[in-house]
């Protein structure tokens, strides 16, 4: 196994009703409920991709994610996805209990597992690749880290989504970053931290 | 007649979350599935709990959903002749 010189090419954060790319703010909603920054945040990106209607917030979150950060780039359709949160799918399996009391709604059903939303962003990039979740408290840097340089110190990547995608209560924390070999930030587990900590004050 | 055909859109619509989707783009022969809408086997899992929740048709054979959902047209007749509320 060679030991590739990693890199971060671009991360995105979304937060606060903000959507932010590589530190800068491309998208804010002044106030709103979490389904009104989805839906609005989805029209401000053009991304003219109707069964987003139909995934539940944490793909939605997802989605919007990968579309800042992937941009109108080509994918490798090798590109991992290394994803980790602290509630799973929380949101969904509580609307999913609630619909229990009547007919259970098989739409939601669906998405009653964190790891969908690797999913639904393999199903609209196209990619055929490794993909895990995790579930931890707090984001851990070196986790991601180390799972993400074996996947592609292996080759089985060329490239790697990684980071956070956090929903519960209409509360949510998104950070992804493109992990390859060209880019201008040097790959590490500090800088992981240090980037899923930015401020946006 | 026509009141439960565009009553029938707009259940689908909200239902399987069109939100891209008017009333009137949807035709009343046009296939549901495959070409037209282009609606997937979660949808059609949706429209058997519609026809329960809203028309009291309970689908005991969820193969009988080929014909009944081939188009509005198709399910406003079923509904028609099924409909227990």
């Amino acid at each position: 196994m060679t030991s590739k010189s990693l890199m971060i090419k671009s991360y995105v954060h979304i937060r606060n009703n903000k959507i932010f790319r590589n530190g800068k703010e491309i998208f804010a909603l002044e106030s709103g409920l979490e389904t009104d920054f989805l839906k609005q945040a989805y029209k401000k990106l053009k991304l003219n991709y109707p069964k987003f209607h139909k995934m539940d917030g944490l793909s939605k979150l997802g989605i919007l994610a990968t579309a800042v950060l992937i941009g109108e780039e080509t994918v490798d359709p090798t590109t991992a996805l290394v994803v980790s949160n602290s509630n799973s799918s929380l949101d969904t399996d509580l609307k999913h209990f609630e619909s229990m009391k009547n007919i259970v709604s098989p739409a939601i059903f669906v998405y009653t597992l964190p790891n969908i939303v690797m999913g639904e962003i393999s199903i609209k990039y196209k990619l055929q690749s490794e993909n895990t979740f995790f579930i931890s408290n707090d984001f851990n840097g070196h986790l991601l880290k180390d799972y993400s340089e074996i996947l592609m110190n292996s080759a089985r990547a060329a490239a790697v989504v990684s980071g956070w995608i956090d929903l519960k209560n209409e509360e949510y924390d998104v950070f992804l970053c493109l992990i390859d070999e060209k880019g201008n930030i040097p790959f590490s587990a500090e800088k992981l931290e240090q980037l899923y900590r930015f401020e946006n004050e | 007649m026509s009141d439960l055909r565009t009553e029938l859109k707009e259940s689908i619509i909200e239902q399987l979350n069109l939100e891209e989707m008017e009333v009137d783009e949807i035709q009343n022969d046009e296939p549901l599935f495959g070409d037209g809408l282009g609606l997937d086997s979660i949808d059609a899992l949706e429209l058997i709990v519609l026809l329960e929740k809203d028309y009291g048709i309970k689908l005991n054979d969820p193969a009988q959903g080929k014909e009944i959902f081939a188009s509005i047209n198709k399910m406003a007749e079923y509904i028609e002749a099924h409909r227990t509320k």
